[in-house]
Formats: C-alpha cells, sequence, structure tokens
C-alpha cells in the first residue's frame, strides 16, 4: 500500500496550480480521495464538523443498495428462465440473443431452481447496463469537472447504480447512455454538480427515458428479458383491469408456479419489474442501513408510508365499484412496484429533499398520496412513485419556506408575549 | 344556475389547478413567472393578485360573451339582431375587460383595503397584460363553460398557476447555492427548471375526470 501511496505521492505536483497536468487535477484528486481518506481541511468560515463526509456517506448508500442490487440480478435470471423453460416446455417460439451467447459459452444453462443460473444470466443483463452507466456518465463527469474546475464526487457513485436498478433488464444499452447523460447533465451538472441540484438525478434519467422511449420501459413485454415473453406487473395488470381482467387481488397473473401472486412473493420480490425494485424485504434491509447510520431520514419513509397508508384507506372507504385499483389494500400497494425502492433510497435523497425537520414529514406525506393517487386514478401511468418523488423534489423547497416561515412566527409571538 | 352535481365542478377545479396548470401544461404567462420568481414572497403576491383578477375576470368575460358576443346572442335586441356574430370582436373585448377589471379592482382596493393593495404593488397593473389571464378566458370560450363552470375554472387556474410561481420560486431561493455555468446564469437556468418542473407536473397527464 505504501508503494501506491509514494507513487501518488510523485505525480501530485504534475497538477498542482502550475503543472503540466493542472487541468486534470480533479482526476488526480478523484483517485486519491478514493483510496485514502483526504488530508484536507475545509479553509473559509465556520463549518459543521463530523467524522463522516460526503465520500463515507455515499459509501454507505451504495453498501446499503448492495443487497438489492444482488437479489435484482438473480430476480432478472429466475424470471428469464423461468420464461424461457415455460416457452421452451409449451413449443413456443422464443429468441435469445448476445446475453445467452455469453451465458453458455461459461457453461451454464437456464434452469430456474438453480441460484448459479439465474445469478449469472441476470448479472450478464445487468451488469452491462452499469457499466454503461458508468462509463458514460463518469466521463460526463469528468468532462464537467475538469471545465468547471470542481472535484469528482463520489455523488455519481450512488446515481450511476440507483439508475440501473430503476430499470428493466431488457433495456437496449443505448437508451442507458441517453438516459444518464440526460440526467447527469441537465438535472445535475447545469446547477453545478453534487448537492446543488433540486431533482433526483436517477429519477429525472428515469422519467426522461419513460417519455422518451416509453415502448422500453413499460408494458408487458420488457419485464423479463426473453424477447417474445408478455409477462406484466402486477400495477401493469391492475391498470389495464378496468375492462374486468383483473376483479380481484387474488386474480393477478404470475406466470410460475400455481399462476397466481401472492403477498409473500410479492412482499421478498420473486415477481416482475425493474432490477432492483421487487424486493420489499431487501429494501427494508436497505432501509435499516441507512437510518441506523443516519443517512436517511427515517421521518421522510415513514411520512411517505404514512401518507401511502392513509390515501389507500380513503380510496377503500370511498370504493364504489367503479375502479378495482380503489380496492387494493395497503400491504399491497407497499409490497408491489417500486413504492419501496422509491421511499427508502430516492425520496431519502438528502440533496432533493426537505431539509427542515417538519418538513420531511409533509414532504413524505405529500409522495405517499401522489403515489397511490397516480396508481389508482390516472390510467396512463400504472406506476406512481417516480413521478411523485420528482413531484416531491419541485415542492420540497417551498415546503421548506413555510415550516421556517412558520417558526419564525411562532418565535416572534412567544418573544412578544414574555 | 347550478346546473351540474359538485363533482362537476370539482372535476374542473382539479383539472385545471393540476392537469392542465396554465404555467406548467400549456407554458402561460411565462413573463411574469420568469421575471417575479425570485423570491416567495412576492412570488406568493403575485398569485394571490392572479387568483383575484382570474376569479374576475373569467366570469365576466363569460357573460359578455354568452350576452352580447356569441352568435345570437343580441336576439334580446329585437329579431333583426338574432343573427349577429360578434365573435371576431372576443379577443379585443376580453382585453378590455381585464384591463378595466384590474383597474376597478386596483382602485377598490386602494380605497377599501390599503394593505393589500400596497401588498400587491405594482403586480397589479403588471398582470393585466399576462397571457395566462387572457388564456383562461379563451379556454373558456373553447370548452363552453357557463358562468358557474367558469368562476371554478378561473379560480382553479389561478391557483395552479399561484402554486406553480411559489414553487419556482422556492427552488430559485434554494439555487442561490448552485454552482451554474455563467453562460446559463439567469432566464437560461430557469428555463432548464421550469421544463424539469413540468416533466414532474407530467403525472398528472392521462388523468381523466
Amino acid at each position: 500500500m505504501q508503494a501506491l501511496r509514494d507513487i501518488l505521492d510523485r505525480v501530485h505536483p504534475l497538477f498542482v496550480k502550475g503543472g503540466i497536468l493542472e487541468k486534470a487535477y480533479p482526476m488526480y484528486e478523484a483517485l486519491d480521495t478514493f483510496l485514502y481518506t483526504p488530508g484536507e481541511t475545509t479553509k473559509r468560515v465556520t463549518h459543521v464538523r463530523d467524522g463522516i463526509d460526503l465520500k463515507r456517506m455515499m459509501s454507505m448508500v451504495v453498501l446499503s443498495l448492495i443487497p438489492v442490487t444482488l437479489f435484482g440480478m438473480w430476480n432478472a435470471g429466475y424470471q428469464a428462465n423461468n420464461a424461457i423453460t415455460k416457452m421452451a416446455a409449451a413449443g413456443q417460439d422464443y429468441s435469445l440473443d448476445w446475453h445467452h451467447t455469453i451465458h453458455s459459452a461459461f457453461g451454464f444453462g437456464h434452469d430456474p431452481t438453480s441460484f448459479l443460473d439465474n445469478f449469472v444470466y441476470g448479472a450478464i443483463h445487468f451488469l452491462p447496463i452499469y457499466i454503461v452507466c458508468m462509463f458514460v456518465g463518469g466521463h460526463i463527469e469528468l468532462v464537467f469537472s475538469v471545465l468547471r474546475g470542481h472535484e469528482i464526487n463520489e455523488g455519481f457513485l450512488v446515481t450511476g447504480l440507483l439508475f440501473p436498478l430503476t430499470l428493466p433488464a431488457s433495456i437496449p444499452l443505448w437508451q442507458v447512455a441517453i438516459g444518464i447523460a440526460f440526467g447527469v447533465i441537465v438535472a445535475k451538472e447545469v446547477f453545478g454538480g453534487t448537492g446543488r441540484n433540486f431533482l433526483n438525478v436517477a429519477l429525472t434519467a428515469r422519467a426522461f427515458l419513460y417519455f422518451a422511449y416509453a415502448e422500453q420501459i413499460s408494458g408487458n413485454q420488457v419485464w423479463t428479458a426473453v424477447d417474445g415473453f408478455s409477462g406484466a406487473t402486477a400495477l401493469g395488470q391492475m391498470a389495464v383491469a378496468e375492462g374486468g381482467a383483473v376483479a380481484s387481488l387474488s386474480s393477478i397473473q404470475y406466470p410460475w408456479g400455481d399462476g397466481s401472486m401472492s403477498l409473500l412473493s410479492a412482499f421478498v420480490g420473486t415477481i416482475q419489474g425493474s432490477i432492483g425494485e421487487t424486493s420489499a424485504l431487501l429494501c427494508i434491509v436497505g432501509a435499516a442501513i441507512l437510518i441506523a447510520t443516519g443517512i436517511g431520514s427515517w421521518k421522510i419513509m415513514a411520512g411517505v408510508v404514512g401518507g401511502t397508508v392513509v390515501t389507500t384507506l380513503l380510496m377503500n372507504a370511498f370504493d364504489f365499484g367503479t375502479n378495482p385499483m380503489m380496492a387494493v389494500p395497503f400491504y399491497w400497494h407497499l409490497c408491489i412496484g417500486g413504492l419501496a425502492f422509491g421511499l427508502v433510497f430516492m425520496a431519502t435523497d438528502p440533496v432533493s429533499a426537505s431539509m427542515t425537520e417538519t418538513g420531511k414529514w409533509i414532504y413524505g406525506g405529500l409522495i405517499g398520496f401522489m403515489t397511490i393517487l397516480i396508481r389508482v386514478v390516472n390510467p396512463a401511468f400504472p406506476e406512481g412513485i417516480m413521478l411523485a418523488i420528482l413531484f416531491g423534489n419541485v415542492f420540497a423547497p417551498l415546503i421548506d419556506y413555510f415550516v421556517i416561515e412558520a417558526n419564525i412566527k411562532r418565535r416572534a409571538a412567544r418573544y412578544a408575549a414574555t | 344556475m347550478f346546473q351540474y352535481g359538485l363533482e362537476h365542478y370539482a372535476g374542473i377545479f382539479v383539472r385545471s389547478v393540476f392537469i392542465e396548470n396554465l404555467a406548467l401544461a400549456y407554458f402561460l404567462g411565462m413573463c411574469t413567472f420568469l421575471a417575479i420568481s425570485k423570491n416567495v414572497k412576492t412570488a406568493l403576491q403575485l398569485g394571490v393578485a392572479v387568483v383575484v383578477i382570474l376569479t374576475i375576470t373569467v366570469p365576466a368575460n363569460n357573460l359578455i360573451y354568452t350576452l352580447l358576443l356569441k352568435k345570437g346572442a343580441l336576439g334580446w335586441m329585437g329579431s333583426g339582431f338574432a343573427e349577429v356574430d360578434l365573435e371576431f370582436l372576443s379577443f379585443i373585448s376580453y382585453i378590455g375587460v381585464i384591463a378595466a377589471m384590474v383597474q376597478i379592482l386596483e382602485m377598490t382596493l386602494d380605497r377599501f383595503f390599503p394593505p393589500l393593495y400596497n401588498a400587491l404593488g405594482i403586480f397589479l397593473p403588471l398582470i393585466t397584460v399576462n397571457c395566462a389571464i387572457l388564456g383562461a378566458a379563451l379556454f373558456m370560450t373553447q370548452r363552453e363553460y357557463d358562468l358557474v363552470e367558469s368562476t371554478v375554472f378561473g379560480f382553479g387556474c389561478g391557483v395552479g398557476w399561484a402554486l406553480a410561481i411559489a414553487a419556482l420560486a422556492g427552488i430559485r431561493e434554494k439555487m442561490k447555492y448552485s454552482d451554474v455555468p455563467p453562460p446559463l446564469r439567469g432566464l437560461g437556468i430557469t428555463f432548464i427548471t421550469v421544463g424539469l418542473m413540468a416533466l414532474a407536473f407530467m403525472s398528472f397527464g392521462g388523468i381523466q375526470l
């Protein structure tokens, strides 16, 4: 290790002001602080001192995402292998692409009961998405940091992992590249980089893809990474159910097993969906890590859950049988779709969320309310969490403003009284 | 007068506030929207002024339209007028009505509610030329709202616009901490911000009421 430190120290003069590689200082800095704790301290005006800095904070978020990521890879493979087995048994036509070529080159098969087959096939889908995302986004970040003279932030490590997890496994790679480029440039870098944006970067990127290339990110064909296989998500099935296809929860189709989806499988996450969003169970594990380390605000998470539960109970109370979504109980809402993933990892993004403590409750409640509203009332979008969080981001500064104003008024009244 | 149930009016209200938000779905009233959104306090005052003006002018224009301008509206003056169609005058009469209304409102506030008058200040005369106000009147004509509907619609449009400008002002106050590239500073970044806000408001697109 000392040798590495020596090399870094030796090339250091090249990158400081006046050195020949002065322009590339952010690259040096990023590598150095990625490997070693920075020895520098803030020089200007008062600041909060704490053992944890931005870099460690982002590392903790990445750590909390690891269970979801690993499960997501396994599940992507599980869904695909199940589909392949089922279609082969039924003699249906299906086509396999280059993912399969790599997969079989390593000697793996498509047995859905084999852990390795599932995990490896899922990883072959997830890793290219992740690599494209890191490569494209990382280089944009690099160019901006060199041109604008700011540091390369670990913030991108989080965005670069969150974004692939919100995508279906079958997404074309060029769309991943366009999406992350839009997110990083328009949602983050034009505002000055990490910590200065007002919308969640990963969700902005996803929303861009969602509206620009709806075909590859919504509908029934995309959730299972096998061409020609159609398996809708639970929410997708409910959204088209106005014609009466899904009259009750017990008739939600599940392509494997006995054909109906149980609450348990929705909770554990062995269902169709974006790579990282399916498992509510592992989102709870991630939430525990975030809350224990003090990075994610439990108030926001509780606010979203509270908003969801209250809104759902209201919907249930006003259910006149016209819309089957009105009758869905809250525990189903919390397990299916991306609600759990969004509320744990996206809504708690400290940059775009409300800053005040009271504001966090209101912000969370607003997101929960909007999610259910979009899911139930809006037939155009089966899933609501993505747009609900963006909507919450838009109103977060205003919520903060009112909370602060109320506080000022209360204090003024208290001082006037004494 | 109230031809429809409460649900119908609630539907018009929700649609005009969120789904067809004048600022973020139709991008109307952009000049004031971008110019007066630097801080939340003034943005809110302007928002209130817009709500008041819209709630008054849309039904007023509705009366003008149904009683004077619409084809056959002048029938009450005698059978010779039954075929008269003055719709080509709608633009100029709407603008005239809006300007007159703003003027009357300004004088009334000045006389009876000086604190509110002072709080609104320059914004009252300013929004005479706000295209969101005219836009709401034209939507009212196009959708053939009656008097009550257009009152609800005017109020809803105002609330939606006020909500949007308050949110933008909140974001812009927060953006004081941003480090925007020099060429984009000012209006450039505000345009991008409004675009991103509109993306979030697309969550309502497609709701049928």
